[in-house]
């Protein structure tokens, strides 16, 4: 069964892509969303029959490298940390399979659409499904490939080609620490099957790796490598330059991938190697602060932006920095939880954007909108709901989760954890503030539409408003369904040794006896924050220009996204492009050739004419040389004596 | 063990024995044309039939050499005719004869002048590769190493580009610089040992100092054959200017033999020395890695670009035979596999829109994907394979580097890494400017698609990058008992 959910959409993918080249769309629709809905039915009786009776599977399908020690095999894990995140993946993906075909009704190739979408997941699956780290890392990059496919799916646009080159690359760095920690593990260990790493890890506590001569902890530095490549994937600060511009792709895209899938795999990562980085306590506070870090500085760029999918896209950033501090703090049950219920809600606020975008003729800024929820009244709720359950009211999802991941921070009693639970208070206002602004922007005040435009506003087919409900059912639900289950006193009950938490770590008991204010806290400030945006979004829109232009400097740096990207061009781009350059100008045809084949032929040249004159063909010449040599041959007799 | 008939010199001649076909077709020039590429095709094609003979019959599990088959020459001296095939030969002599038909297949229309000598000059061009894999004689290594230089020096000399004669004379130049040292070390060793003889030399045990100079003569023809950094620059010259099959087997094979070299003698023979000289192989392989790779980025010429990645991945081939442990030599064997496949797809690829535009400056080039659909795919799939993405063959090698390189030193494995990053750089964006973009001339947006016989040589190359990406099990057993041996000579096992 296990092996179904994984390969029936890879099936599907696959027919999608015979489909595309034959130019059979019904065909390609029938493979890919028989695949991934089977998938998911599956996931769902998979999860309720093994997963919650805590039997763990682990399913092995075929060598892949045996040489020497590197032994490593194709398998499938089966545990309640994949349950969990195959239920995730492969509803997302069904939901934005169906919804896809409204969305990409009038695109030309959409069987091969499909069949990206359908690769996407069966690598997600593989990445979830990991015994070993490097079947993690096959998965790993294959959704990045998938994902570099999705984003440059309209190939002709500069743009879209652009950010998926870039998002590859970016990628690319995380993987480089991925793949170096990978290596420092399996020198550690001898091994890179996920068991054996975790069994030696409490016996390398000692273990150091010495890099120029510095002596540094082993388990840290392989935990730091790894995490980097969470940081990579997970769009965390530093390495977020990518997923704004992802934005490119299609919207359907933007919301399996980029908000409730792969951006997650680094959380998932985290908390798959919880029973080692238990072991690498500065680890994890590097983990803590990046992501409290990541929290803040994308909500403060959300708070600013006008693309209505790019605020999505850092409110994303935003809330994998949550999740990313809850694993910080050891409370890997709470980020799963933040995980699972954020998928819900953002894939509903991405398909809900969607549905805007798609009703006001493909366009996407914020300022051309407003005055749309009587035309489109089902995609105004839906998107009310997705931001209840983003900025945490309570019982929508979010409400659960992000309180949770809070009262985590407060009960790790560590000086990180408040530094991680007053940036995610200020998150938690941020966030609040800019989903109503985007709200506000999108359906209230005068339509800032052409009118052409506004004529033509219509609500989306059924194809694409039911996966939009679906979720909005799961944004409502998922919360105080899975509370008890992922967090509650029983958690173990539950996760198993899937997720690991040092017995001497009471984080998890401690989230629960957080003072009443504490607990209150994130509501207060949410409410702040949708009040605020109302405020000056519904009611006084000069206030926001006001603001802007009594501090320009700070919203120049938040607009421009903290200059990131022109710190990256200038510091990494330009110079490696120049180097190039110099490499092979100066280097390879100013040295090596100058001075060697061309620079020895010329020389062999020169001496060849400089013989050649020799021979002038003049009989005094040759007569006076052999003159010299005579005189030379007697002074050296003479002299010899 | 021997054979009852000596199939390895069948093996090694049989090419050979197709060029006096080729030599007797008669008849106008199209007729003589047309019947060249079908005899030539036909002879490579055989000759791929009984490598797969060879390797079906071939034993992983056997130590030493097999097939072995022995004649006399120079009787008495110690230098003596012997063929035979382990762990470490047996993939390259089945990697020569599988991309031999492709290259052939690959120049049927494109090359139209002078087409009986061209087929001739890749047949006598198979024999010597097979012939540099299977020897077990120095001697006959040797002049088979050498001579493998005439007919590629003919290729690009008489079928390549504008600038061909400087490439030509630059590549011949620079390999036989390098070789010249290596016949002074085969004399040296012939005066010490007695003998020629590959396994009798491997066992002789050569006194450490003297190892040091017949190691660093050897190095000198191999690294200019890999080719590592600094000697390099014949590459990107010989490539751009040689026929699309003349790159193919360029990259595909001769590049091998460098690595080949120092599996078969560098570090068995001489292993006190390989030992020595490792650090100064690792700067080297490093500098070749990130240099390259920046370089690479730098050019606007198609071929250009794809030479210089194979620069960058040859280091990554001398970084895992350097750091001595199983998974490193294993990965660079496997890598020069991949390497061989990818390397020859991706120079076809290019070969094919060149075929239709006659240009390689990539800025001519942009949306190829609207006309091409089909190639889009096959050139993603081999891009991928180059950057090393897992479930091609390019990870598999790569990664067990990689992995192997910290085992060795952590400092070499943090530098050899980012060749990941830099790899995929420029790959993409090669592949972004060709195929990517909307296609904004004519000429580009009605260019031709893929013709069936471009399909033929594109489809079997794809299967084996993905299989042998997914499944690299069957290549690892073939060489496992090899590499022991070899480590076992090292004493690092």
């Amino acid at each position: 069964m296990i092996s179904a959910i994984v390969f029936l959409p890879l099936l599907g993918a696959i027919g999608a892509g015979i489909g595309a080249f034959l130019h059979r769309d019904r065909l390609a629709y029938a493979f890919s969303l028989s695949g991934v809905v089977l998938a998911m039915a599956l996931g769902w009786w998979a999860f309720l029959t093994i997963a919650i009776p805590g039997q763990n599977i682990t399913i092995h399908l075929a060598r892949w490298f045996d040489v020497g020690l590197f032994q490593v095999d194709w398998a499938l894990r089966y545990d309640a940390l994949t349950a969990v995140m195959v239920i995730v993946v492969t509803s997302v993906s069904a939901m934005v399979h169906i919804y896809a075909v409204g969305y990409m009704a009038h695109d030309a190739s959409k069987p091969r659409f499909m069949a990206y979408l359908g690769l996407f997941t069966f690598a997600m699956l593989m990445l979830v499904t990991a015994d070993n780290l490097v079947q993690l890392f096959f998965g790993w990059e294959g959704v990045g490939v998938a994902s570099y496919l999705l984003i440059g799916f309209w190939y002709h646009k500069a743009s879209a080609h652009e950010a998926a080159m870039k998002a590859f690359i970016v990628n690319r760095v995380g993987d480089f620490g991925f793949a170096l920690g990978i290596f420092a593990l399996f020198h550690l260990t001898g091994s890179v099957q996920l068991d054996i790493i975790f069994a030696a890890t409490p016996t390398l506590q000692n273990s150091q790796f010495v890099i120029l001569g510095l002596s540094l902890p082993a388990l840290e530095v392989a935990g730091i490598l790894l995490f980097i490549g969470a940081m990579g994937k997970s769009a965390q600060l530093g390495l977020h330059t990518w997923l704004p511009d992802a934005m490119e792709g299609p919207t359907p895209v933007s919301a399996l991938i980029h908000a409730a899938t792969m951006v997650t795999a680094g959380v998932f990562m985290v908390c798959r190697l919880s029973p080692m980085l238990e072991y690498a306590p500065v680890t994890l506070g590097v983990i803590t602060i990046i992501g409290a870090l990541t929290a803040i500085f994308a909500a403060t760029i959300a708070m600013t932006q006008f693309d209505i999918k790019r605020v999505i896209a850092y409110s994303t950033c935003s809330q994998l920095g949550y999740m990313f501090f809850a694993a910080g703090v050891s409370a890997y049950p709470a980020a799963m939880f933040h995980l699972t219920t954020h998928a819900f809600f953002k894939a509903l606020l991405f398909l809900g954007a969607g549905s805007v975008i798609h009703a006001m003729s493909d366009e996407q800024d914020m300022r051309k909108m407003g005055g749309t929820w009587k035309k489109i009244p089902f995609t105004y709720a839906m998107m009310w709901v997705g931001s209840l359950a983003l900025a945490g009211v309570p019982f929508f999802a979010g409400y659960y989760s992000k309180d949770m991941v809070l009262e985590t921070a407060w009960g790790a009693h560590s000086a990180l954890g408040n530094l991680a639970w007053y940036l995610g208070i200020g998150a938690a206002f941020l966030t609040a503030f800019y989903s109503w602004r985007l709200l506000m922007l999108t359906f209230h005040g005068t339509p800032r539409a052409p009118a052409k435009v506004m004529a033509k506003i219509h609500e989306s087919p059924p194809v694409m408003t039911l996966p939009l409900f679906v979720l909005a059912v799961g944004a409502v639900l998922s919360g105080w369904l899975f509370y008890d289950l992922f967090v509650g006193h029983h958690w173990h009950d539950f996760w198993g040794d899937a997720l690991f938490i040092h017995p001497l770590n009471s984080v998890m008991e401690d989230a629960h006896h957080v003072p009443k204010w504490g607990k209150l806290m994130p509501l207060f400030v949410s409410i702040g924050g949708i009040g605020l945006a109302i405020i000056i979004y519904g009611k006084c829109p000069w206030i926001a220009d006001k603001i802007a232009n009594t501090f320009p400097a700070i919203y120049q740096l938040f607009y421009h996204k903290w200059y990131f990207d022109e710190l990256y061009d200038k510091a990494f781009v330009r110079p490696a492009v120049r180097c190039g350059q110099f490499f092979w100008l100066r280097g390879d045809r100013g040295v090596i050739d100058a001075y060697g084949p061309d620079g020895i032929s010329n020389i062999v040249v020169r001496f060849a004419a400089f013989c050649s004159r020799l021979q002038s063909g003049y009989v005094f010449h040759y007569a006076f040389a052999m003159l010299i040599g005579v005189l030379a041959l007697i002074a050296w007799y003479l002299v010899r004596g | 063990m021997q054979t009852e008939w000596p199939v390895l010199t069948v093996l090694t001649f049989l090419p050979l024995a197709g060029v006096l076909f080729l030599l007797l077709i008669r008849g106008s020039e199209e007729v003589v044309r047309r019947n060249a590429r079908q005899v030539a095709l036909w002879v490579s094609g055989s000759t791929l039939m009984l490598a797969l003979a060879l390797l079906m019959n071939f034993d992983p599990d056997y130590l030493g050499y097999q097939f072995v088959d022995r004649g006399d020459w120079l009787v008495g001296e110690g230098i003596g005719y012997m063929m035979g095939v382990d762990g470490i030969s047996m993939p390259f002599i089945v990697l020569s004869a599988f991309l031999t038909p492709l290259a052939i297949l690959a120049s049927w229309n494109s090359v139209q002048n002078r087409v009986r000598e061209y087929m001739i000059a890749f047949l006598v061009l198979e024999t010597l590769m097979i012939g540099t894999f299977a020897a077990l004689d120095l001697v006959v290594f040797y002049l088979f190493f050498e001579a493998v230089l005439i007919p590629m020096f003919v290729i690009i000399g008489i079928w390549g580009g504008a600038r061909r004669v400087y490439s030509a004379f630059k590549f011949f130049l620079y390999t036989l610089a390098g070789s010249v040292l290596m016949l002074v070390a085969i004399l040296v060793m012939y005066n010490t040992a007695g003998t020629t003889n590959i396994p009798t030399l491997t066992a002789f045990g050569f006194d450490p100092k003297m190892q040091i100079w017949l190691f660093l003569a050897f190095f000198a023809s191999f690294a200019v054959k890999m080719p590592m950094w600094p000697v390099h620059t014949w590459l990107p010259d010989a490539h751009v200017e040689a026929p699309t099959a003349g790159s193919m087997i360029l990259a595909g094979v001769l590049l091998k033999m460098g690595g080949y070299g120092f599996l078969r003698f560098s570090l068995p023979i001489f292993p006190d020395a390989s030992m020595q000289f490792a650090p100064l192989i690792f700067v080297l392989s490093i500098v070749a890695i990130i240099y390259t790779s920046l370089v690479a980025l730098a050019q606007q010429d198609m071929k250009k670009l794809i030479a210089y990645s194979s620069v960058a991945h040859m280091g990554f081939v001398t970084v895992g035979i350097f750091t001595f442990n199983a998974q490193g030599i294993a990965g660079a064997m496997f890598q020069m596999i991949s390497h061989g496949l990818i390397s020859a797809a991706l120079f076809f690829a290019v070969g094919v829109v060149y075929d239709r535009l006659h240009t390689r400056d990539i800025d001519a080039y942009g949306g190829v994907a609207d006309a091409m659909p089909r190639y889009a795919v096959f050139f993603m799939i081999m891009m991928l394979g180059s950057v090393g993405l897992p479930g091609t063959t390019g990870f598999v090698g790569e990664f067990l580097v990689m992995a192997a390189a910290w085992q060795a030193h952590i400092i070499v494995a943090i530098f050899t890494t980012t060749g990941m990053i830099l790899g995929a750089t420029y790959m993409l964006w090669l592949y972004r400017r060709v195929v990517f973009g909307a296609a904004e001339r004519d000429e580009i947006a009605s260019l031709k698609p893929l013709s069936r016989r471009e399909i033929a040589i594109f489809v079997p190359l794809t299967i084996l990058v993905i299989w042998y990406g997914i499944f690299p099990g069957g290549i690892f057993t073939l060489m496992e008992v090899s590499i022991d041996s070899i480590l076992n000579q090292l004493g690092t096992r």
